[in-house]
């Protein structure tokens, strides 16, 4: 890639598919515009890059019964409006495969081969009852706030989705 | 308008014009014109932003039957 000229970080609190893929959106259009870019997800955007069914294992009864209604993975995400028990988010893939748009797969493999940085917020991790082997390899790094900041105070664009 | 080569993004929609663009001018030679046709009209604002943020440059944009044609000239 072309030297960076300045950087973008975004923030992925949310863990839904709509929220999810407008992170990526910028994230892709952000890295092909030669900028430098750094994701890091936290709290229920833990999810997005969670491995297919990783759940919570903590020590907590709590921790446990969140990790039974709360499981990990891209493909699992919900839209944040509409999805109607999985309904709505059907008709939504199967509307964004008509349109030829990428799904938030393939956004995400996509943003890596742009060399998007991942890092995931290692006090939410803990809060959940999650490890790094329940995350997938394209995690970069295990990080916290302090990291965030450095990387946002050199940062051009900065967004919390 | 004469290009050294041409991206079809016939069908596409944000990002994905913009993220072939920017993979098929890192595989051009310096000064080399590539030619994007899109049929989704953000392209018209998109393509000149993203020249400007890369140095790239934006010569044309021309329509034709609903398809727009965006010629961008690899930096020197």
């Amino acid at each position: 890639m072309s030297e960076a000229q300045d950087k973008a970080t975004i923030v992925v609190f949310s863990g839904e598919l709509d929220r999810a893929l407008a992170a990526f959106n910028i994230a892709t259009t952000a890295a092909s515009m030669g900028m430098e870019v750094t994701m890091f997800f936290t709290f229920w955007g833990l999810n997005v890059v969670a491995k297919e069914g990783a759940r919570g294992s903590g020590r907590s009864p709590l921790q446990r019964m969140l990790g039974l209604v709360n499981r990990g993975g891209a493909r699992r995400l919900r839209l944040s409006r509409l999805d109607m028990l999985g309904g709505g988010r059907a008709a939504m893939k199967k509307l964004m495969r008509a349109y030829r748009m990428p799904s938030l797969e393939e956004m995400m493999a996509m943003a890596r081969e742009l060399g998007v940085r991942f890092i995931a917020c290692t006090t939410s991790m803990a809060l959940m009852g999650l490890g790094e082997s329940d995350f997938i390899p394209e995690v970069d790094e295990f990080a916290g706030a302090a990291t965030y900041v450095e990387e946002a105070s050199r940062s051009a664009i900065n967004l919390f989705i | 308008m004469k290009a050294d080569r041409t991206l079809d993004c016939v069908g596409l929609y944000c990002p994905m014009p913009i993220v072939k663009t920017s993979q098929e001018i890192r595989e051009m030679g310096e000064g080399e014109v590539l030619e994007v046709i899109a049929d989704d009209k953000g392209i018209k604002s998109d393509m000149p932003a993203w020249c400007s943020k890369t140095g790239n440059e934006c010569l044309s944009i021309e329509e034709r039957d609903g398809e727009f044609h965006v010629f961008v000239r690899k930096k020197g």
